[in-house]
């Protein structure tokens, strides 16, 4: 299959001291040879494979567009299996995206999302979860989200899976050896013992699924909204959380009209935080609409971070936040403790008693906030660094459906189903498992009747 | 061979090498078809031959009698025939493992086989040893006999069993053999060779037989037989016969020591012996080594038949000298004083990768050269006797230009039997297990009849009395589930105190007879008193309903798996596809898909050696492919 040379820029944008341009196929060295003038003025594909050259990226007339060190790697012993050309340069949105125009301009396309990895995937060198975990690792938004790819990537996950399939094979080859074999005297496999090591089973997937509300989280990061009437303080409390000033900040109320989407990383925990116009009732159309985007992302939050003045009475803004958020997690935080504390919440009982004091101006009280997060959402019991996680949804999916199936084997024995029905769901069970890891089944199976079992005339 | 001593012999539609449990029923099948048919034998007196345990049937095996027996074959008529001691293995273990298994008379099967292939119009019976295939431009033509006889044939069906090359060891004594003391065939496995057809090297061993009174059953656990018998073939209804029974001892720590003291005079220990055997078969000596934490190992003690004293001693194969062979067996309860009749042997022989042959069992690249049984590297006379049948189909479907018939795994345990030998190949002799199976809880024993008669029909194997026979019984299962959910059961004092009886909840609204079968404790013949309108049906018929109706929520599970299995299988490849043009397939892939040909996405799914993500690389390819041709549309 021939496929054409794709380019794109490696790392993040973003601020950085260099930036990687990547290129990938049989195109990938001229094309860069094509740009590319070399200290030692040889062309590229007469410098040494896999070493770091030193040059410059140009224009036709010469002009220097960067100061580069350009890594050639041939094929097949790359990341795609394709020649592959790593171009180094200053970080920043601009020398990565002109050097990027320059190889565009000489026929390389510019790569799809993934579509280095795919090409890895489909060349043979990596399996279907390992192209999974290197999508998450790419992806990856902060430092443990990243050793969580990097477990899967070495398989903590396909261990774990493989526990429970040897247990779930050990306990099939026992059941085929009492059908196949029937005249030998191999003890019968009792529905007690089924049911038992079933419910083993049953349980350790659900501590599977169970981490992977961590694992997604890792990914994807908590999806946190900052509500609260204007001018309490929400922006300032962002600002605070990203340690910049991206959103505008005034004691005008209403000044923040849409709502803002950033990426912070809280002790650990990645929050995926989204800034929100002040809840106020009000006549003003543009602002309206942003109220209503902000009560709209209510539901799709996984935290709310409820900001109060404590300069200001409570007022019916707040008790209708209150109202709106009442099933969701959330901190509630009362901003301005430097000012004379006017709030009072002997209404509402249960909010004192979790009420985080802070005032932002003074930088007061914020770690409290870091505390919080960490024990909603860093479930003690789950290790990163120890435990399997799961975190690709195609894994979750597939182990919700084993964990159905295994409840149906429960469900069989209990119901008294003979052998030969019950073993089906044992059978689904496994197969739904060995999908993740992409192992097949029934020679696992006739394997372990016989090495495990004495049979045969 | 010197050219002179050729002479014409003769021309038929189909020549069948061998006459085996494979070859009797590729025979009887292309006789049957209207193809004039030669069977070679190198021996008369080994027809139908069973050269190891006395039954047939069992796990698996059972399954494969009454399939056979759908599609209009031979073995479970005869296997009725024989029949002098029925069981029916797990019944406690639910329909779909329910194996039918009998002890058979061995001469009267071989005498009733052989007479209905003798009595067979289309069919020539003929002694003689072919020794070579004559293939023209990759096509069969003739067969050419030892003694210069030259067959013409359109078609070809090797089914040479274990005699190919035969060699039999016992102990430091090995020499030349086919299987009972008759003679290999040296030849014909050179022949083969010149046409370039890969062979492997096999084994298998059969126990010692002993003289009835020379042993103790007195001591040993007596085995009789299930009332009443229900016969393999579904044509026969009931099977009047006085059962014998078979007896059950153990080998004890002396019988091991023995063993174990003798193990460097066994040809495998001794590594002489290099051919690899079943793992489902294992020797004795296999047992002691491997289990030896066990302090004993069953014996099953089995006639041979009722004019015969001789006994089979199942459990006990060995590849020990028979002067060891003695020892030991004489070491086991009962057995103290016993007469070896026949001493136990392992014999090697050639076999072919079945990896070469089609879903047809048809050589991929010799025309019309089809091969059958043992010598595919399968064991047992069910899974002979099932590709016999398909290959004799076959052949004739081949030379007729008419639609093969390949059975894939859903549809039935000779489905799976082939598919397995032909896409994965196989390291030991093959058997049967009904976990070989992926949708066992449709291939049950209990519906061969229902899955195949219809096809057996389309190929022309199902006569006109066993289409009657089935359609009928098609028509009154039918009629009766529609009957069971007209008819409702309510809440009634009668109903309730039924329920009560055996143990079940009471009803609270109505329900029909169909939905209250569903429960465990209902059956059919415990709900008669609460089903007065009831007809009196024949026992497999009312027998299908209620297992249709039991396990109806598993039985859809299971055809949603098919669903999603047949479209896979349903995904064509191309003969012209070249796997070394697609670049992503790791190369073990393309080298294995290159070998294997298979002929849709499923069965490249199940060659060995072909990961998911290369499934996933072709997958794409095709789609590529497909694209390409319809843009150039």
């Amino acid at each position: 299959m021939d496929r054409d040379t794709i380019g794109a820029v490696a790392t993040s944008v973003g601020i950085a001291g260099i930036g990687i341009v990547r290129v990938s196929g049989d195109q990938a060295i001229g094309s860069v040879s094509n740009i590319f003038k070399s200290k030692k003025g040889q062309s590229l594909d007469m410098l040494s494979n896999r070493k770091i050259h030193y040059g410059w990226i140009v224009e036709e007339d010469g002009k220097i567009i960067d100061e580069v060190l350009v890594v050639p790697m041939k094929r097949p012993y790359t990341y795609t299996k394709e020649d592959v050309v790593e171009i180094h340069c200053h970080g920043g949105i601009v020398s990565v995206e002109r050097i990027l125009k320059k190889l565009l301009d000489q026929g390389v396309r510019l790569a799809e999302r993934g579509e280095f990895t795919k090409r890895a995937f489909l060349n043979g060198r990596i399996d279907l979860s390992q192209a999974e975990a290197v999508m998450d690792l790419v992806s990856a938004k902060t430092k443990n989200s990243f050793q969580l790819s990097m477990n899967q990537l070495q398989g903590r996950l396909s261990q774990a899976l493989n526990d429970i399939r040897k247990q779930l094979v050990d306990m099939l080859a026992h059941i085929e050896v009492n059908i196949d074999f029937p005249e030998y005297d191999e003890e019968e496999v009792t529905r007690e013992h089924l049911l038992n090591i079933s419910r083993e089973i049953e349980s350790k997937i659900f501590r599977l699924i169970e981490t992977s509300e961590v694992g997604m989280i890792h990914r994807e990061g908590i999806k946190t909204l900052i509500l609260g009437k204007p001018n309490v303080g929400k922006s300032s409390l962002m600002n605070y959380l990203l340690n910049e000033n991206r959103a505008i900040v005034t004691d005008i109320p209403g000044t923040t009209r849409d709502t803002i989407e950033e990426f912070v990383n809280l002790a650990g925990v990645p929050l995926k935080i989204i800034d929100t116009a002040g809840i106020r009732q009000t006549e003003d159309i543009v602002e309206k609409i942003g109220v209503e985007k902000a009560l709209h992302k209510i539901d799709e939050a996984d935290l709310i971070l409820v900001v109060f003045d404590g300069s200001r009475y409570l007022e019916e803004e707040d008790l209708m936040i209150m109202e709106k958020i009442k099933d969701k997690k959330a901190l509630y935080l009362l901003n301005k403790t430097d000012l004379e504390e006017k709030i009072s919440f002997d209404s509402i009982p249960y909010i004192k008693d979790v009420l985080i004091r802070i005032s932002i101006i003074n930088n007061e009280g914020l770690m409290a906030i870091e505390k919080e997060v960490k024990k909603l959402f860093l479930k003690a019991s789950i290790n990163v660094e120890e435990d399997a996680v799961v975190n690709n949804i195609r894994h979750k999916n597939l182990l919700l459906k084993a964990k159905s199936a295994i409840k149906d084997v429960i469900q069989s024995i209990e119901d008294q189903q003979t052998i030969d029905c019950i073993e089906v769901d044992i059978m689904e069970t496994l197969e739904y498992l060995g999908e993740i890891t992409g192992d097949a089944v029934r020679e696992d199976l006739v394997d372990k009747i016989f090495s495990d079992f004495c049979i045969g005339k | 061979m010197k050219k002179d001593i050729r002479f014409h012999a003769g021309k038929y539609d189909v020549v069948v090498v061998g006459a085996g449990h494979a070859g009797c029923e590729a025979a009887l099948a292309t006789a049957r078809l209207g193809k004039k048919t030669l069977m070679l034998t190198m021996s008369l007196d080994a027809i139908a031959m069973m050269a190891c345990n006395p039954n047939i049937g069992g796990t698996g095996k059972g399954h494969l009698v009454r399939e056979i027996d759908a599609l209009g074959g031979q073995m479970a008529l005869i296997a009725d025939q024989a029949m002098i001691q029925f069981r029916m293995l797990n019944m406690s273990k639910g329909p779909a493992v329910h194996s039918l298994r009998a002890q058979a008379d061995k001469r009267i099967y071989h005498v009733n086989m052989k007479q209905v292939i003798e009595e067979e119009p289309n069919l020539d019976l003929k002694q003689g040893e072919a020794v070579e295939v004559i293939v023209e431009n990759s096509q069969v033509t003739g067969i050419l006999t030892k003694t210069g006889g030259l067959y013409l044939a359109d078609a070809i069906i090797i089914c040479t069993g274990t005699y190919l090359k035969g060699r039999i060891y016992m102990g430091e004594v090995n020499f030349e053999g086919g299987p009972s003391g008759l003679f290999p065939a040296n030849d014909l496995s050179n022949s083969l060779k010149q046409l370039n057809i890969d062979l492997k090297r096999f084994k298998t061993s059969t126990p010692a037989r002993v003289h009835r009174d020379s042993i103790d059953t007195t001591v040993m656990e007596i085995q009789e037989g299930d009332n009443p018998i229900e016969p393999f073939s579904f044509m026969n209804s009931k099977i009047d016969v006085s059962q014998v029974p078979c007896y059950l001892t153990y080998t004890n720590e002396k019988t091991h020591d023995i063993i174990k003291g003798n193990l460097s005079r066994s040809p495998m220990y001794a590594g002489e012996m290099e051919s690899i055997g079943p793992r489902y078969c294992p020797s004795i000596e296999d047992k002691v080594v491997r289990f030896s934490d066990k302090d004993k190992h069953q014996i099953f003690v089995e006639p041979e038949g009722l004019d015969t004293k001789e006994m089979y001693i199942q459990g006990f194969s060995t590849t020990l000298p028979e002067e060891v062979q003695i020892q030991m067996y004489r070491s086991v309860s009962g057995l103290e004083k016993c007469e070896i009749m026949r001493p136990a042997y392992a014999i090697e022989y050639d076999c072919i990768d079945p990896t070469q042959l089609k879903r047809t069992l048809e050589l991929k690249f010799i025309d019309n050269l089809f091969f059958a049984g043992q010598v595919n590297g399968s064991s047992g006379y069910e899974e002979a006797a099932g590709q016999g049948l398909v290959a004799g189909i076959n052949a004739v479907m081949n030379l007729d230009n008419n639609e093969p018939l390949v059975l894939d795994r859903s549809e039935a345990y000779i489905g799976v039997l082939i598919d397995d030998l032909v896409t994965k190949g196989t390291n030991e002799p093959y058997r049967m297990m009904t976990s070989r199976a992926e949708y066992r809880l449709v291939l049950r024993q209990d519906n061969a009849d229902l899955r195949l008669t219809e096809k057996g029909r389309r190929v022309g194997l199902v006569n006109d009395d066993r289409y009657l026979k089935f359609k009928e019984k098609e028509q009154l299962i039918e009629n009766e589930k529609v009957r069971l959910k007209k008819v409702i059961a309510n809440p009634t004092d009668e109903v309730q105190a039924y329920l009560k009886e055996i143990g079940a909840v009471p009803l609270k609204t109505g329900v029909s007879l169909l939905d209250l079968l569903r429960r465990p404790e209902v059956t059919y013949l415990n709900c008669a008193v609460i089903d007065k309108e009831r007809p009196i049906l024949p026992e497999p018929v009312w027998k299908q309903v209620e297992t249709q109706i039991k396990y109806q929520g598993y039985i859809e599970k299971q055809f949603k798996q098919i669903e999603q299995f047949k479209k896979l299988e349903g995904k064509k490849i191309p003969e012209s596809i070249d796997y070394n043009l697609i670049t992503g397939l790791r190369l073990e892939a393309r080298q294995k898909l290159s070998l294997i040909k298979p002929d849709s996405l499923g069965q490249a799914s199940r060659v060995s050696g072909v990961s998911p993500a290369d499934m996933n690389v072709l997958m794409i390819y095709l789609e590529q492919m497909r694209r390409t041709k319809n843009d150039e549309r």
